[in-house]
């Protein structure tokens, strides 16, 4: 299906090619460009009442230029020809400023995509500002009913985007992706007499039909935000711990930094050299699934159009791959994985039980619902972060707790894996379950 | 007209061949009768960064953008578009997008512009074009040969330069006109040291709203961040696992005024106490911190990376009291939000970009210096945490819980420093973590010009201070349980 930007999908390719034609004569050996334009609705709307409407339009154009083994990057948000012609320059001046390296360059041709299956990522909305208005007001009714407790709201919110993105190189390589991204989200207080609590839930997906019920986002929002009203701290402690699905994505997103090419090259990663060893708990399976029809990170190329490729990055806990795109495959000396630009849907494998049954799998132990702070060092796998959820007591939730953090290090508490839920969350571009790992340090009284 | 005006008109309204006469017409367009206020925010800002590693300048990368941001505000509603083309035609559809927020209403007048008087807090200059391209990689190279030759068990470093010319002007429709030219370097540096096959990391960095010559000169600002980087990641090498559970805390002076970033700033937003969604909403006149603890939000301070000589909605940066004596005293406020409670703006109206809706937002925010010596505070302290460097933080607003994560802290045993731990999450309670402080430090220190802060996805440039600071009972989150 193609959307509204359709019809500018020739003006933007025109201008890739511009760029790429304007590097050659200034006497680049090889070029990429990138533009994109996009255009969307983000509408939100406050105890009842519309409070922002924000119509969003954005392009740009970026070029990287390589002459022999140096490279230089430029990019503008003005298309108009004399402002692409005075990034090429911009990124062609920079080439003669930086240092030779060899690894620079386009990938080879051969692992260029041949082939574009549709993916079904372009599925636009004909929303117009009184109609996201109106989703969003019944969101936040339907939350702000649920509860008398819910007693104040930082809103509701309805977005809808469509973008298209333009990837070409001097390689010959040209490919289009149109995409559009819709979303609902609320954020509710309530309030007890021990003060006020906030949480929030939302939908995303590329189809609006995909979308949850404005009503059950509204509905989530509030039984979040009441569960934990009456959060104490818990004392210091060494428990269990669950991270619940929307949270546990964190974790494997410590994961792919830890195992992405940047970081293997600068052996900034507890993960180093680790490719054929047990880094999860045995029975974890993670793959990289670029293909699901509607998903978040689907994509049939990479950043540099390298094609990318189902594939385990972790089998039965043993790592299988890594994260590369071309520059860091040839430093590493390996071939490129089709990551530039980052992963291409993370799904680790389902277990049988859902987040009730892991609970009961647990016992006794934490319950984790909100992350804060970035206490994550990637070099180290030292982990600290803050922490808010639930203890919970013989499989049931016992009371709600706040000021926590929850600690170890990130090569243990992935082998620490006992179980992965099957209440998976597929809003974004990691699908995971929840996830429980056996004993991690809780510091609270 | 003020020089950053002029050259702010010539270099973004001519060559779209927008004059003040077209903007007014504009405004007029969008002003009806619902609507209260409007205004076009104009921006033009070229960015660059270099990066060195392996002894190489490697990559780097230069980048344009521009735009008109259009709002109009109605009571607590905002309409907002923006267009990336400063041609009439655009910023004419643009308005008419952003005043779709009110039924339309018959075309209103708008007053005559009038520049607001601007003290300009740094000088006007193209950062970019302050130093030749080869001088800049000279520059990486130096840094990274003075973090190489101080040990040689320094395995990586990784060095980055950025440099942002940024111009601005926003007209209102209540007629104030405002441009500003925002110069803002960066520099830093990443080293790892390995030891015994242990790796750990340090960083060193700084920055400030100048050209890049802040970093050579006397001071040799950009070789002692080399140093610093350095001096972390050996210390680093000797840490032990932290101690977890409640403890008495030491902060450093300087960059760990993130805790009042965190634990205060945010709660004390204005949009945030107007919604009364903080856990600080109505609570201005009591007593929020112990006796002695004054606090406060500076904008005003020369070159510095938090400070603007006016804010993004023509209003000029000041410095405001948070609390006084241990007293909340107000909040940080935009114009929106200000006249919606009733009180006059704090210049505390920031947006990243065009492309972005303002809001209050903090600039450069410390604690004043108490009367006592930093040696004395420490050894005060029976068995607690010496944390002197911090990444990054973050709080929820309406429970008040925040967190902080030291990247360089010590254990103190008997009133003495004593082994390096690792960094672990400090987490506490806005609200409430100020009462804890018992003595503060005689050493007010700003940070070297690093911190960027974000709020609903918008990233802002912003300052932190703090002198030595001793707090009864923080929670850190180590695991030697």
């Amino acid at each position: 299906m193609s959307g509204v930007l359709a019809d500018q999908q020739q003006g933007l390719e025109d201008a890739v090619q511009e760029a790429l034609a304007q590097a050659t004569a200034a006497g680049a050996s090889a070029a990429s460009a990138g533009a994109s334009l996009g255009q969307g609705l983000n509408v939100s709307v406050r105890l009842g009442e519309v409070e922002t409407v924000e119509h969003t339009r954005d392009r740009s154009l970026g070029v990287t230029v390589f002459f022999g083994q140096r490279r230089g990057s430029a990019s503008t948000t003005d298309l108009a020809p004399a402002s692409v012609a005075d990034t090429v320059r911009a990124a062609c001046t920079i080439a003669r400023n930086t240092g030779e390296d060899p690894c620079h360059g386009l990938p080879d041709a051969q692992r260029l995509a041949t082939e574009f299956p549709d993916l079904e990522l372009c599925h636009p909305w004909s929303l117009n500002v009184e109609q996201a208005v109106e989703i969003a007001r019944e969101c936040e009714t339907a939350g702000r009913d649920h509860d008398r407790r819910i007693e104040n709201s930082e809103g509701a919110s309805v977005s809808s985007h469509e973008g298209l993105q333009v990837l070409g190189n001097t390689l010959g390589f040209l490919q289009s992706v149109p995409s559009t991204q819709h979303s609902i989200g609320c954020s509710l207080i309530g309030r007890d007499p021990a003060g006020m609590q906030r949480d929030h839930w939302y939908t995303s997906a590329r189809h609006p039909q995909e979308l949850e019920t404005p009503q059950s986002v509204g509905i989530a929002a509030a039984r979040r935000a009441i569960a934990r009203l009456g959060s104490r701290q818990i004392s210091t402690r060494t428990a269990a711990v669950i991270y619940e699905a929307p949270v546990a994505a964190s974790l494997l997103r410590h994961f792919l930094g830890a195992i992405r090419g940047s970081s293997l090259y600068r052996k900034a990663t507890f993960l180093l050299d680790k490719l054929g060893q047990p880094v999860f708990a045995p029975g974890v399976r993670i793959q990289e699934r670029p293909f699901l029809r509607r998903a978040a990170g689907s994509a049939s190329f990479d950043a540099e159009g390298v094609a990318t490729a189902d594939r385990d990055l972790v089998a039965n806990g043993v790592l299988q791959g890594y994260l590369l795109d071309s520059y860091a495959a040839r430093k590493l000396g390996r071939e490129t994985t089709g990551n530039a630009g980052g992963a291409h849907n993370l799904v680790i494998e389902p277990g049988e039980r859902d987040l009730e049954g892991l609970l009961q799998q647990m016992g006794t132990g934490l319950l984790v619902t909100e992350l804060i702070g970035m206490g994550v060092n990637t070099v180290t796998g030292d982990y600290s972060r803050g922490a808010a959820g639930f203890w919970v007591e013989n499989g049931v939730v016992s009371y709600p707790v706040e000021e926590i953090t929850v600690a170890g290090n990130l090569g243990n508490m992935f082998r620490q894996i006992r179980e992965v839920g099957r209440d998976v969350d597929i809003r974004g571009n990691i699908r995971t379950g929840s996830l429980l790992l056996e004993g991690l340090a809780i510091a609270g009284q | 007209m003020s020089d950053a005006l002029e050259n702010v008109s010539r270099d973004l309204l001519e060559p779209a061949g927008l004059e003040n006469r077209h903007l007014e017409s504009v405004l007029a367009q969008i002003m009806g009768r619902a609507v209260d206020f409007a205004d076009l925010y104009f921006q033009h800002s070229a960015h660059e960064s270099w990066m060195l590693e392996e002894g190489q300048v490697k990559s780097a990368s230069h980048n344009i953008e521009q735009g008109v941001g259009v709002r109009a505000v109605s009571g607590e509603k905002q309409g907002f578009a923006y267009a990336e083309d400063l041609s009439l035609p655009a910023l004419t559809a643009a308005a008419q997008a952003a005043r779709a927020i009110t039924s339309q209403g018959q075309q209103a007048r708008v007053p005559v512009a009038r520049a607001t008087p601007v003290l300009a807090l740094y000088p006007a200059v193209n950062p970019l074009a302050s130093l030749a391209d080869d001088a800049k990689v000279g520059l990486l190279h130096r840094v990274e040969a003075e973090a190489r030759r101080q040990d040689p068990r320094i395995q990586e470093v990784i060095v980055n330069l950025s440099g942002v010319h940024e111009k601005i002007l926003v007209l209102g429709s209540d007629g104030r006109l405002a441009a500003d030219v925002r110069p803002l370097v960066r520099l830093d540096v990443t080293v790892i040291a390995e030891q015994d096959g242990r790796r750990e990391q340090g960083h060193g960095g700084g920055g400030s709203r100048s050209g890049y010559e802040y970093f050579l000169g006397d001071q040799e600002h950009a070789l002692s961040y080399a140093r610093e980087a350095v001096r972390q990641a050996l210390i680093n090498l000797e840490a032990v696992d932290s101690p977890a559970g409640t403890m008495d805390v030491v902060l450093g002076p300087g960059w760990p005024g993130i805790l009042l970033h965190e634990a205060i700033g945010h709660g004390l937003e204005g949009d945030f106490n107007r919604k009364g969604t903080s856990a600080f909403a109505g609570r201005v006149g009591e007593r929020v911190a112990s006796p002695g603890v004054t606090v406060v939000d500076d904008g005003t301070i020369e070159g510095r990376r938090g400070s603007l000589s006016v804010d993004d909605e023509g209003t000029a940066t000041q410095r405001t009291v948070l609390i006084e004596d241990g007293i909340l005293k107000g909040y940080l406020q935009d114009s929106m939000n200000a006249r919606l409670t009733g009180v006059e703006s704090t210049g505390n109206g920031r947006r990243e970009s065009y492309a972005h809706l303002p809001m209050p937002r903090m600039t450069n925010t410390f604690m004043l210096s108490g009367e006592h010596a930093p040696g004395e505070i420490i050894s005060s302290v029976q068995r607690g945490l010496y944390a002197v460097q911090f990444g990054g933080g973050q709080v929820d607003i309406t429970s008040g819980k925040f967190v902080f994560s030291a990247s360089e802290a010590y254990l103190i045993e008997d009133g003495k420093v004593t082994r390096p731990v690792k960094g672990a999450t400090l987490i506490g309670n806005g609200p409430d973590v100020l009462t804890r402080v018992s003595m503060i430090g005689n050493d007010l220190k700003l940070d070297t010009g690093v911190g960027t802060c974000g709020k609903d996805g918008q990233s802002v440039p912003v300052g932190v201070g703090l002198p030595t600071l001793r707090i009864d009972g923080l929670t850190v989150g180590g695991t030697q349980v």
